[in-house]
């Protein structure tokens, strides 16, 4: 096999952060019932964290080698 | 305004644009001019996924539970940022074997195994019929709930009408018919459906702009804002425990977890799934875009569930409309009609698209990996014999669309009022996990196999069957629901929802639990019980290796046909005109006129294989090109045995290659060693057999000598007195000699004592000079010093120096022409060492001599009267002794013309610029 | 007439020794120093005795012995060879070098006296090397 490439890296390191990040125990952290602007802590550390990930990936995988 | 008739004409307008995009995708495909080969239709068809579950069956969770929906599509986020890895190795290797289904890529992956093919196919269809079934219960009770506009009533109970005046049943019925439309309408080699992938991304962007419409009219029209929602939300006890759900409402953290382990495998594993992802790829490079595009997609479709969810649960207080209803149900109560119908348009995408994509996938598996292969087997069939199978391939695949969407409809029926559109299509994602083991193993080890593959999926589909499928029949009635409170025969330990005693854990994660356990557990038993049959080993290099091969795989058919056979053969399959196209495209490639010249080789049958194997699937195609090509009498199983004992020779002869050179470095070390012990041996024994020679040779004169006098008394005065001269000389020299040996074996020894101090070179030279003097007068040799004033100190043993000096002297004494002999001393420093010279105008040494007289008992250039009176080892001794100092000894000479006999000595690194003063 | 030996040997002191023991029986003596030396007075003084120093410069005693063996002209000259190492090597080289007798240095001067008298006495000497029938005791 070819040696992986440091985009090969990136990737799997960016998606163990996933798998950090969308478990327990962050996922505690957020899971109470205080609000941000209104909205549940929970839903917004979920989707903000959501977003983040997916702008990360189109930077690691489209970004430029 | 909202009536039945124009619900359903805007609905069939709907389907005929669908029509229209796939149209006019087909046509721009067939000119070549591809609208689906770009990476964010690519991202679009992925987004399949949403299906009317999604679409409504979200909102529908979240009311319950919150967030629990979520990991249903964190978990694909996370396996498309792995997808440029995983999903792309599958998408090559499907591509270079003309891969047609999932099922088909696990039967190639396993030896073209037909079992494996059907197995898959049969676990597919089982598991998704009540994926299916959902989506004919979104659409049929959305069109009922519009259909009751104004007022918002929920449907009949499942079951409570006859068929023929069920919706769902019309629903399945038209939505097989444009699967049938869309899907079955010609053969492709290829096995590409460019016109439905372009419908199918139409349809993404529809129900995606339908479920936001819905979302931000719920938040910013009905409510305040997300703020506002989430406020009145909070003041409702009931809805408080949806804030923090997770480890409550939403279940524990396990379920979270398997539910993202869950999505993640469906993501790829779901038939339909694989269709778009990895069947209809076109460039693996889309995969990039995708990564993060459909990602973005379902965050998108999602971002509105929970303001959705809570506006119905405040807006709906007593409970008596069903939450999946929420996004429908919602524009209703408002009035906006026009948003209701979108909404519907929306789900009927969401429903449409899923189906169509699902019942092609699973129709294709059902005709190339399942029937197929029974019909071609049995031979009463006479298939083989058939001119143009063509038309019952596509028969057998319309017939199996009916058929998906029939099962669907009676599922929908035994089952589907018992669940929400979620843990609906949660049974079908636990099915599909079941190919996850077999496929992911395939592809990254060699070792998995055959045996293995059946058994995991066996394993895995019966505890699916037994833990997921059994209680949904038991939930529905259609089963005594005996089974799942007592178990079967009243054996608690086997109850299916808490197997083995497994509680306190949802359905979903318990079936994913014992499933994966089975389902792995058999596949590595049933790898490593039973060695890989060669067809199997081909397939499985094939798989695992993609990226090393660059062409088409091999095929390892070692048969020769002819061509006409191999055509007529896809001719039956792909229609004879198609045929043609393709054996002459074929013909041109290898540079040859027509398909008459075309060998019938290697090549030509694997062309024809891969034809085959894109329409019929590999096992099949394998079978029917063993119909026209016949092996040679050398079996698979024998060439695959010389490839891979040939490639474990190769693999020891090069460790051998390795250990040879090893060896051979080895050996010549040794050899060296030898060699040099040899020489060191040798050396020993001339040095003890000259020094033997050189003590008897004076002693022989002196013994002589002393017997003669003893023996002739009456010798003459002059001659007594001549043979006691030499018999002192011969002592004298023998007493030097032995205390040259002795010297020099202290030397070499390191027993030598050395009384090392700070010297003035000056005097030594001077008092050497002087104790050879009386030598040099009584030689007739004249001897001059040249000695600098100022000459710098150095680190020596005195004695040792001087023994030094004394010889070379004396040598230069004795070689000297008496009379004309002329000796010069000559003592300089140049900063870095101190340097004595010894000038003779003797005889000098000839250049080849010049390194050997510093050699232990060499004696060259003879003096002009008698042998040489030296031991032959002044030189080495003086050399050795210079040499400890740090110092160098050479010579420089021209015969005839004298020596010249030069020593140096370094001057210590401290005194180099202390010098001694003139005395 | 007067038994003729050649004392091919480099060590001036041990020339003047054997000089002395062999004219002190009667025979007349000439001296080499080196191989090349001993070789041309093999040619012209044609002795009846070598006594040959194993080690000679130039030309080896060794070499010397199988010379005087490979000429029928010095078919009857007898050679003693002396051998300064003493080891069995040298002398079965000097053996197979067709030596007749050899004695080690440093020897007894009685031993050798009596060794090269025994070789001239020896009745193979009736023709002398080189010499006339007529020429024989």
């Amino acid at each position: 096999m070819r040696k992986p490439s440091l985009r090969a890296y990136r990737i799997v390191s960016l998606f163990m952060l996933g798998c950090l990040l969308f478990n327990y125990p962050i996922l505690a952290l957020f899971n109470v019932g205080a609000t941000a602007a209104g909205v549940p802590v929970l839903y917004v550390y979920l989707f903000v964290a959501w977003g983040i990930m997916i702008a990360l990936a189109a930077v690691v995988i489209e970004g430029g080698s | 305004m909202l009536q039945g008739w124009f619900i359903v004409t805007v609905s069939f307008a709907y389907i005929g644009l669908l029509f229209a995009v796939a149209w006019f995708a087909d046509k721009r495909a067939a000119q070549g001019r591809s609208i689906i080969s770009n990476a964010w239709v690519y991202s679009l068809s992925l987004a399949v996924y949403a299906t009317a579950w999604t679409f409504y069956g979200s909102v529908g969770r979240a009311a319950t539970d919150g967030v629990g929906f979520l990991p249903i599509y964190l978990g694909p986020t996370l396996t498309m940022l792995v997808g440029w890895f995983v999903l792309r190795k599958m998408v090559r290797i499907a591509r270079l074997n003309r891969t047609t289904s999932l099922a088909d890529f696990v039967a190639s992956r396993y030896g073209k195994s037909a079992l494996i093919g059907g197995l898959v196919t049969v676990i597919a269809v089982i598991g998704i019929l009540p994926y299916i079934s959902l989506q004919l219960k979104a659409v049929s009770t959305s069109f009922q709930i519009l259909l009751g506009y104004p007022e918002v009533v929920m449907p009949l109970k499942v079951g409570s009408v006859v068929v023929m005046q069920d919706t769902a049943f019309y629903v399945a019925l038209f939505m097989a018919l444009f699967a049938i439309a869309f899907g079955t309408r010609q053969l492709d080699a290829a096995e590409r459906h460019e016109g439905m992938v372009a419908a199918v991304a139409f349809e993404s962007i529809v129900k995606l702009i339908a479920f936001l419409a819905v979302g931000v009219y719920v938040a910013y029209f009905m409510y305040d804002g997300l703020g506002d929602l989430f406020a009145r939300a909070a003041g409702r006890p009931d809805l408080e425990v949806l804030m923090a759900p997770l480890g409550g409402a939403a279940g524990s953290y396990a379920s979270w977890v398997w539910l993202t382990v869950l999505s993640m495998f469906a993501i790829v594993f779901l038939p339909r799934q694989f269709q778009v992802a990895v069947i209809e790829n076109t460039d693996e490079r889309h995969l990039k875009r995708a990564a993060w595009l459909f990602p973005l997609y379902m965050l998108a479709i999602n971002v509105f569930v929970l303001p959705i969810a809570f506006g119905g649960l405040l807006h709906f207080p007593l409970g008596n409309v069903d939450a999946d209803t929420f996004v429908l149900t919602l524009p209703m109560t408002q009035k906006a009609e026009g948003l209701a119908l979108l909404v519907f348009i929306g789900g009927l995408s969401a429903a449409t698209g899923m189906v169509i994509v699902e019942a092609i996938a699973l129709s294709t598996m059902i005709c190339n990996d399942l029937v197929m292969p029974i019909l071609l087997r049995v031979r009463a069939f006479r298939l083989s014999e058939q001119r143009d199978l063509s038309s019952l391939l596509l028969d057998i695949r319309r017939a199996a669309i009916i058929a998906l969407l029939m099962g669907g409809y009676f599922y929908y029926l035994l089952a589907g009022e018992a669940y929400a559109l979620v843990s609906i299509g949660l049974i079908s994602f636990a099915a599909a996990a079941q190919f996850a083991p077999a496929v992911i193993f395939g592809l990254y080890w060699r070792g998995g196999t055959r045996t293995g593959a059946l058994a995991g999926l066996l394993a895995g589909f019966s505890v699916w069957t037994y833990t997921l499928l059994l209680p949904a029949f038991a939930k529905s009635d259609w089963l005594g629901a005996d089974l799942i409170e007592h178990g079967p025969w009243g054996i608690e330990l086997l109850r299916p929802t808490q197997l083995f005693g497994l509680a306190g854990l949802d359905q979903i994660t318990h079936a994913m639990i014992w499933s994966m356990i089975a389902n792995v557990g058999a596949y590595m038993v049933g790898s490593v019980l039973r060695r890989q049959s060669a067809a199997e080993h081909v397939q499985a290099t094939l798989f695992v290796d993609v990226y090393q091969q660059t062409g088409e795989p091999g095929s390892p058919w070692r048969g020769a046909t002819s061509a006409s056979a191999l055509q007529t053969l896809v001719g039956r399959f792909l229609g004879p005109g198609r045929a043609v196209e393709l054996f002459t495209a074929y013909a041109r490639l290898r540079g040859v006129k027509g398909v008459d010249e075309l060998e019938g080789d290697r090549d030509l049958v694997r062309f024809a294989e891969l034809q085959l194997a894109g329409t019929i699937g590999a096992a099949s195609a394998r079978t029917m090109v063993a119909t026209v090509a016949q092996e040679e009498p050398l079996g698979l199983e024998e060439v695959m045995t010389i490839i891979d004992e040939a490639s474990q020779v190769i693999a020891y002869s090069h460790r051998l290659e390795e250990k040879q050179g090893e060896l051979e470095a080895a050996t010549q070390e040794l050899r060296a060693a030898n060699e040099r012990l040899k020489e060191l041996d040798r050396l020993k024994d001339d040095f003890i057999s000259t020094v033997t020679h050189e003590l008897r040779t004076p002693l022989t004169s002196i013994r002589a000598f002393s017997e003669i006098l003893h023996d002739n008394p009456d010798l003459g005065p002059a001659e007594r007195q001549r043979f006691l001269g030499l018999v002192i000389k011969e002592s004298e020299r023998l007493t030097r000699l032995i205390n040259q040996v002795l010297d020099l074996a202290k030397i070499e020894s390191g027993l030598a004592e050395w009384r090392t101090a700070e010297l003035d070179m000056r005097e030594i030279v001077l008092e050497a000079v002087n104790a050879t003097s009386a030598i040099f007068k009584s030689r007739g040799v004249r001897i001059d010093t040249r000695i600098e004033p100022m000459v710098p100190s150095v680190m020596a043993d005195r004695d040792r120096l001087m023994q030094v000096l004394l010889n070379l002297l004396s040598n230069a004494a004795k070689f000297c022409t008496p009379g004309t002999g002329r000796v010069e001393v000559r003592l300089a420093s140049d900063g870095d060492v101190v340097r004595v010279d010894v000038e003779d105008n003797g005889v000098g040494i000839s250049p080849e001599n010049q390194a050997l007289i510093f050699e232990k008992f060499r004696q060259v250039g003879d003096t002009l009267t008698e042998k040489p009176s030296g031991t032959g080892l002044g030189l080495a001794i003086c050399l050795r002794i210079v040499g400890h100092f740090g110092g160098r000894l050479w010579v420089e000479s021209e015969p005839g013309r004298g020596s010249v006999f030069s020593f140096d000595l370094p001057i210590p690194a401290s005194d180099a610029r202390r010098l001694v003063a003139n005395a | 007439m007067a038994k003729r030996v050649l004392i091919a040997e480099d060590e001036p002191s041990i020339v003047t020794s054997l000089e002395f023991l062999m004219r002190q029986c009667g025979f007349e003596t000439r001296s080499a120093a080196d191989g090349e030396e001993a070789l041309s007075l093999l040619a012209t003084f044609r002795p009846h005795l070598v006594l040959l120093d194993i080690m000679l410069p130039r030309r080896s005693g060794l070499e010397l012995c199988r010379l005087i063996r490979d000429d029928a002209a010095l078919a009857g000259t007898r050679v003693l060879m002396l051998t300064a190492k003493g080891g069995h090597r040298d002398i079965d080289r000097g053996h197979q070098a067709g030596a007749d007798d050899y004695v080690t240095k440093p020897f007894s001067t009685q031993d050798l006296v009596a060794r090269a008298k025994a070789l001239l006495a020896d009745p193979v000497l009736h023709l002398a090397p080189g010499s006339t029938p007529g020429d024989s005791p």
